[in-house]
């Protein structure tokens, strides 16, 4: 069933909720991004992916590759919300046992399509899952989302290559660029800009929108479909920690501290 | 006396034993698995010629997968067909993957428990004049730590051929190890392969060493079995060419028949296939242990024959360690 924007926007609003119980139930754990993805893990997984939370494995579902794994929280939240498995189930979030292991794992929960957390290996996954669902004519689309500092790595790039040379038009990434990383902001890291003007020399479709605006969410896939020839990457404009007023655009946030409240 | 049921060639000590690469075998072998599986698919990492999969890439280049010199890249994307159903060979040489790509293997590979073959051309000391950069001496080592992981090292051209074959239907993440040189074909087509099971090639009634070999070191071992044989030492010699799952059985039935043992690879010794065997006896049956390979340092430069001799892995010094072994035993 279709949702409204502003419906959208209350679910994420108890994601939000879910993720810092998580946070402080496990004293462990990264808010900065989780928060930050949350209103992007909920359009993926309310509005636009074609998905059955009864049938994980069903062969033409969407697949959603989470390559910056870190997140894992919101996409708990996320994947218990749309009845994947009870939500009683987050409160043992990277606990002993827990099938919510502190970075995803795949067979352990259902609906987490790749193992992830060690940065900059899920566009190529996400890449190679494009060209065989190709090889098969199959017409699922393929999703993974990304960090902004993930750019730093090596193994990201050479599938923004290989995406591009394949024309992976059924490949939408997600950028949540919320401009921070552990050590501080991207830009005195490692700087990543002009971000959109390397994607574009790269031979991609770019869109650039609010990452926290449903309706832009939801706009900016429908521009990624509308396209035949290329991959397409959304740079959603994010704010690291966003809905948590002492947390926003803090790098000191990325990882889990005393007193989440 | 060789072992009948192991059907070796009858050339096995001849001067016009054939002579062909095991990288030709996985080549050849791979069109054929190419042929029946249409799930198979092939990527590269800018390797196709000296990795042999050009054989497949002209047949199915729908299924051919160039990805540049790019072998992060070449592992993740496999992982990701896989997890369409897919049967991706991943080719590059070892030194770069597994030697690059352990991250990427572990996690998306081993973890995610999806059926990528990683194929690791010219491991061991056949880049030769390459140096040492090119010469992966620790891939074994690193993939047989790994979880789930199945790691096979072909011992000549036909065993490579089975092996590509029974890898293909195996539905594990699998690492093969392959020689750049040519070698000896020792075995037939009729020569048993089973992964998992190491093979007995020679046999004797009171052999006093078990010789533990894999790779193209395995020549090396029934060259030296026979001296030995000459000069009146008798031994057991083993194809072990898997190292992960290990054939802990046979290896424990050779120990307990002979009470010393000695391993034989062209790899590090540390960690390698005679550390296996090592952690296997010592848990079950120890017994005094010699190993050949790659004394802890790295290679360099010069003709494949010239590092065995630099680094004490030829038939003669087999033949030293299997005497050294059996004074420890004795003494």
């Amino acid at each position: 069933m279709r949702k409204t924007p502003e419906e959208l926007e209350k679910i994420a609003a108890t994601i939000r909720q879910d993720i810092l119980n998580m946070l402080a139930a496990a004293k462990s754990g990264h808010p900065a991004g989780s928060l930050s993805m949350a209103d992007i893990f909920t359009a993926l997984y309310f509005e636009v992916m074609n998905h059955d939370p009864k049938k994980p494995d069903w062969k033409d579902r969407d697949r959603l590759v989470v390559s910056n794994g870190h997140t894992c929280p919101a996409l708990y939240a996320v994947l218990a919300r749309a009845g994947y498995f009870p939500v009683s189930k987050l409160k043992t979030y990277s606990k002993l046992n827990s099938p919510l292991q502190g970075h995803p794992e795949r067979f352990r929960l259902p609906g987490i399509e790749t193992t992830s957390g060690p940065l900059g290996c899920g566009l190529a996954q996400a890449a190679g899952i494009a060209l065989a669902s190709r090889m098969d004519n199959a017409h699922f689309r393929v999703y993974c989302t990304v960090s902004d500092a993930e750019h730093d790595e090596g193994n990201h790039w050479e599938a923004v290559l290989f995406a591009a040379k394949y024309k992976l038009s059924n490949l939408t990434v997600f950028v949540d660029r919320n401009n921070i990383q552990i050590e501080g902001p991207t830009e005195t890291t490692l700087p990543l800009e002009p971000l959109r003007a390397k994607y574009e020399a790269f031979n991609w479709k770019v869109v650039e929108i609010d990452g926290h605006n449903m309706a832009e969410i939801i706009a900016a896939v429908a521009k990624a479909r509308a396209e035949d020839s290329r991959p397409t990457a959304i740079i959603a404009h994010t704010v690291a920690g966003k809905g948590v007023a002492y947390m926003e655009g803090k790098s000191e946030w990325h990882t889990y501290r005393k007193n989440v409240k | 006396m060789l072992n009948k049921e192991a059907k070796l060639s009858k050339k096995i000590f001849s001067r016009d034993i054939v002579l062909r690469a095991i990288r030709d075998g996985f080549g050849e072998a791979l069109v054929e698995v190419g042929e029946k599986n249409e799930k198979v698919v092939v990527l590269t990492a800018d390797l196709k010629e000296s990795t042999r999969v050009n054989l497949f890439a002209e047949k199915f280049p729908e299924r051919y997968i160039q990805v540049g010199v790019a072998e992060q890249a070449l592992v993740t994307i496999a992982s990701g067909m896989a997890a369409c159903g897919k049967i991706p060979f991943t080719t590059s040489y070892a030194v770069f993957s597994p030697g690059r790509t352990l991250d990427q293997i572990r996690t998306t590979v081993a973890l995610n428990n999806v059926p990528v073959k990683i194929v690791g051309a010219h491991a061991g000391l056949g880049a030769g004049p390459y140096g040492s950069t090119h010469q992966a001496l620790e891939d074994m080592a690193i993939m047989r730590t790994l979880p789930n992981m199945v790691v096979v090292v072909p011992c000549d051209f036909e065993e490579a051929k089975k092996a590509t074959k029974e890898i293909a239907k195996n539905k594990k993440p699998t690492y093969l190890r392959l020689a750049r040189q040519a070698s000896g074909v020792i075995t037939k087509v009729k020569s048993p392969f089973k992964i998992g099971r190491a093979e007995v090639l020679r046999q004797s009634k009171n052999p006093q060493s078990v010789i533990i070999a894999c790779g193209i070191m395995v020549s090396e071992a029934l060259a030296a079995a026979k001296e030995l044989e000459n000069r009146g030492i008798e031994t057991i010699v083993i194809n072990n060419h898997t190292i992960k799952p290990m054939d802990e059985r046979t290896i424990i039935r050779a120990a307990k028949t002979t009470g010393a043992a000695v391993t034989v690879e062209e790899h590090q010794i540390d960690g390698g296939m005679g550390s296996a065997v090592a952690e296997i006896l010592s848990r079950n049956f120890p017994v005094p242990i010699e190993f050949i390979g790659v004394p802890n340092c790295f290679g360099e430069s010069g003709k494949p024959e010239e590092l065995f001799k630099k680094f004490n892995m030829t038939s003669k010094d087999i033949i030293e360690a299997v005497k050294r072994v059996i004074l420890r035993k004795n003494s």
